[in-house]
């Protein structure tokens, strides 16, 4: 039976711009069909934008990579239209275990909040992932959305030139040209188009080595996140043991720096060290091993003129914490109805400015986080490796100390606090809906909060009666109006020590401003003002 | 913002001195590096205010 990343799903055909006798013009290539390029063609195509995808690639991720999935990344997804089926098809987990040496030092269950319609975090293959986005590619393509995927068809070159982009494709029957009035790079964390277009990527590399294996077992362990320090297994270093679909298993192993990175990755080595860490007794079989050394790094910038990063390209994470396709899932939602806005000539091209301001502070939290994730399972000195030790001594012991164990903190979705695209906030409202919060789910009269936001500017009318739908620089903001009594899912989130709440929300789900009362005038205010109609001023 | 205290704060001075350099007396030199790791979390979760940590931070240097 082939396996699934193995099957090519966007074989290389004949395009009729490689017969042209002028390199044909598009409104939009994106580079990468991995997560991120595909998560934004999807967004933009649904947006009736043309797009079009090349890949030097015709299949889904080479063995798994990403398997954790977090509740805003599902989120997005809905809006995208993705089927359901990829949640349903996950495995939800909220305990974990952490042991140190030979014992468990503590057990956590992350008791997810009720009232959302998507779980916390799943875990899934990022081959099935990738395969549900090209599925919604297709079914777009048969609703006649305007998205084409390329395959095995390389991007060699790129010029940039006054208001668009040209680049060199290189496909089985040879080179054409192509050019496009915007280029999203989503090429992966080696980005070719970073290299053709000189640009840095700076950051820190750990000095360290793990093997990634997923492996295909009958096992009865449960469906936790299990985590070692100084396991007798592997000792001095670190494991990890998580569950996928299909009965695959996610494991990781931590191998030091002075290694043999070829000689690590034979199967004559690999399987003595999961015989090791499983016991001798349980069957498995390999479906994927690689080697990696992690990295957190960003490039000084997202937007180069005509030229969008998003995903790998922009910035990488090592992988304590799932920040990665997570993040780059975030990059697409954020930069989806700008680039809309921009093309329609309903907003200025800084509007894709504050996409380099948002993402990047998105980039730097999730960098942060992850460095510090690194830094606690690899220390870099000895005191270092003292302070980790007794941090985990104490956790057995001590409620106190558990907190400061780090195995990675799990992606949560940047606030955009300080955007020049944010509004007014007036009111003793609750802090995690502030502006520049993604919206919080609630359960409203007939399904969910964030299933009604779909994509358009929104009011969120709670218990305000007179909200009507405004028309105001293109756009068509919709009303929804709910009531709350302040107890409930809506109040808590929404209400605060307030009665009533106005809020606008941006196509991204994300709150731009917040008042008690409605005001046709503060909200068409706001509403330029996210479109970045305010940006001369805040940007100098 | 809260001050740290570095005016002499410890009642008997002498008896806690005392008591720290018991608790390392049988210890190896690894074993007595761990345990002061262990006795400084103690402490600063004790403490717990990060303006008060943070001036212990910068004190702690020489
Ligand atoms: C071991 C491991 C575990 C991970 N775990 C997680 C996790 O649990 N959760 C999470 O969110 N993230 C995780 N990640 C990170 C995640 O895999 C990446 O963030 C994600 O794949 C990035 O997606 P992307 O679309 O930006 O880039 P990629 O997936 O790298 O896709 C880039 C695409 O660009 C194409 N391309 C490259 N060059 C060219 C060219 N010249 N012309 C045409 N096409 C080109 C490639 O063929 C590829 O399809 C993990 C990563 C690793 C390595």
């Amino acid at each position: 039976m082939s396996r699934i990343f193995e099957t090519p799903l966007y074989p290389y055909q004949r395009s009729a711009d490689q017969d042209a006798a002028d390199p044909v013009r598009h409104p939009v290539i994106i580079v990468g069909a991995g997560p991120v390029g595909l998560a934004a063609a999807i967004d933009l195509a649904q947006r009736d934008v043309p797009v079009v995808v090349i890949d030097e690639n015709d299949k889904v991720s080479f063995g798994s990579r990403a398997i954790c999935f977090s509740k805003r990344t599902l989120e997005i997804l809905d809006r995208l239209g993705v089927d359901p089926a990829l949640t349903e098809m996950g495995v939800t987990w909220n305990a974990g275990r952490v042991f140190f040496d030979e014992r468990e030092v503590y057990n956590f269950n992350l008791l997810p909040e009720t009232g959302h319609k998507r779980p916390a975090f799943i875990n899934l293959q990022q081959y099935h992932f990738e395969k549900f986005l090209v599925d919604r590619c297709r079914q777009l393509q048969s609703q006649g959305k305007p998205l084409e995927i390329r395959g095995n068809s390389k991007v060699s070159a790129l010029r940039q030139q006054v208001g668009f982009v040209s680049l060199d494709v290189e496909t089985p029957d040879g080179p054409y040209t192509l050019e496009a009035d915007w280029l999203l790079a989503c090429d992966g964390a080696n980005s070719p188009i970073r290299r053709m277009m000189g640009l840095d990527f700076v950051g820190r590399v750990f000095e360290d080595n793990f093997l990634i294996a997923d492996v295909v077992m009958e096992a009865d362990f449960p469906t936790e996140r299990w985590f070692w320090f100084d396991p007798p297994f592997n000792r001095g270093q670190s494991a990890l043991l998580h569950k996928q679909p299909d009965g695959v298993w996610r494991i990781d192993l931590q191998l030091g720096w002075d290694i043999d990175r070829e000689r690590e990755k034979l199967p004559e080595n690999v399987i003595p060290r999961l015989k090791a860490m499983l016991g001798d007794d349980v069957k498995f079989e390999l479906e994927w091993v690689s080697i990696y050394t992690f990295q957190c790094r960003r490039m000084e910038k997202f937007r180069y003129d005509h030229v969008i990063f998003a995903g790998d390209s922009a910035h990488q994470v090592s992988p304590f914490g799932a920040r990665g396709a997570n993040s780059g899932l975030q990059d697409v939602d954020n930069l989806g109805w700008k680039l809309k806005a921009v093309i329609d000539g309903l907003a200025d091209a800084a509007l894709l400015d504050t996409y380099d301001a948002e993402r990047v502070l998105g980039a730097d939290e999730n960098i942060l986080n992850s460095t510090r994730s690194t830094d606690f399972i690899t220390p870099k000195s000895e005191m270092s490796r003292i302070l980790r030790n007794a941090v985990l001594d104490l956790a057995e012991k001590h409620e106190f100390a558990r907190p400061l164990v780090n195995s990675g903190r799990l992606s949560v979705p940047c606030v955009y606090h300080g955007s020049p695209l944010n509004g007014p906030d007036e009111g003793d409202f609750p802090s995690r809906t502030r502006p520049g919060s993604p919206a919080v789910d609630a359960p409203i009269p007939g399904g969910w909060l964030l299933d009604t936001l779909d994509g358009g500017f929104h009011l969120l009318a709670i218990n305000v009666n007179n909200a009507e739908p405004i028309e105001e620089a293109g756009f068509h903001v919709r009303v929804l109006e709910l009531k709350s009594a302040g107890a409930g899912a809506i109040g808590e989130r929404y209400l605060g020590n307030e009665k009533t709440a106005i809020y606008l929300i941006r196509p991204d789900q994300h709150v731009v401003a917040r008042w008690r009362e409605y005001s046709e005038k503060a909200i068409r205010r706001a509403l330029r003002r996210a479109l970045g109609n305010d940006l001369h001023g805040d940007v100098a | 913002m809260s001050k740290l205290v570095l005016k002499p704060n410890l009642s008997r001075a002498d008896d806690f001195y005392a008591a720290l350099l018991a608790e390392h007396e049988t210890l190896t030199r690894d074993e007595s590096d761990a345990y002061n790791a262990r006795l400084l979390l103690v402490l600063a979760n004790h403490v717990g205010d990060p303006d008060i940590l943070a001036q212990a931070l910068a004190a702690a240097r020489k």
